[in-house]
């Protein structure tokens, strides 16, 4: 029997290995994608608990989460790619024009 | 039930798995396939959950689209010196004790609220009968949720406009 648990459990184990990605990698990309990862734990979570509660609010805010990673995403990547043309690197601590 | 337990744990399986792979491979293109696995892993938990319309919308969105666009940009950045270099900084260490203290923190939440999420695991009387998912997802997006929706139009409105910006040669 699967219950609300098992769901939240797995959502936070997805969590947590999103934000282990985005602490230690250096390749941006994976930064990323990293990101798109602890996104996706959260709509795990919201649709979840819409389940429990038979309740569509979840699902609603489910795609304005899913908007947000479009959104972010497209952002990121396109900041990437000026990035890649100025300094030509793509490694997260090699970037560290405003560090003294 | 038991297909349901058995297929829980099978997009469980593929979810966590594809999570680890993105995070760990050296190559950004194996990274990729890895978070699609994952992210298919998530569509088929949605419709476990009969969030069907999500599932629909996790597939074509995000591993038709935005798995695309991670694609494109890492064929078009040249990711192959990078694949050379050391793959983690040097705080690795300092960010795994963080992420186990937060790991800790949320297990023990979980455990302790085990019960009184429990009380609920029965499905909650008065779910409209007769409409399908997306018709309820529709209802209470353009009912009660209609000004967040035209913001987040506005949102991916700028975003398209800010990232052609970031990605031009000349402004």
């Amino acid at each position: 029997m699967i219950t609300t648990v098992h769901y939240l459990a797995l959502s936070a184990a997805l969590l947590l290995i999103g934000t282990v990605g985005v602490l230690t990698r250096r390749n941006i990309v994976i930064i990323l994608m990293s990101i798109e990862l602890i996104l996706n734990a959260v709509n795990i979570n919201l649709i979840a608990f819409s389940h429990v509660w038979g309740n569509p609010r979840g699902q609603v805010f489910a795609i304005f989460v899913i908007v947000d990673a479009v959104a972010e995403a497209a952002v990121g990547l396109g900041i990437l790619i000026a990035l890649f043309r100025n300094k030509e690197t793509v490694l997260a601590d090699e970037i560290d024009l405003l560090k003294w | 039930m038991l297909t349901d337990t058995i297929l829980f744990y099978i997009f469980a399986a593929m979810v966590l798995s594809g999570g680890i792979l993105t995070i760990t491979r050296r190559n950004a293109i194996h990274s990729a396939i890895s978070l699609i696995v994952s992210l298919l892993g998530v569509a088929g938990l949605y419709l476990l959950q009969q969030a069907e319309f999500l599932f629909a919308v996790q597939i074509v969105l995000y591993v038709g689209g935005i798995m695309v666009l991670f694609l494109f940009v890492i064929m078009l950045v040249n990711l192959d010196l990078a694949a050379k270099e050391r793959q983690f900084n040097r705080q690795w260490l300092v960010a795994l004790a963080a992420v186990a203290v937060v790991g800790a923190e949320v297990s023990y939440f979980i455990y302790r609220g085990a019960g009184s999420i429990h009380i609920a695991d029965v499905p909650v009387p008065g779910m409209p009968a007769g409409l399908g998912n997306t018709e309820m997802v529709a209802d209470s997006l353009f009912g009660e949720y209609l000004l967040p929706f035209e913001i987040a139009s506005i949102l991916l409105l700028v975003a398209v406009v800010g990232s052609v910006v970031m990605a031009k040669k000349r402004i």
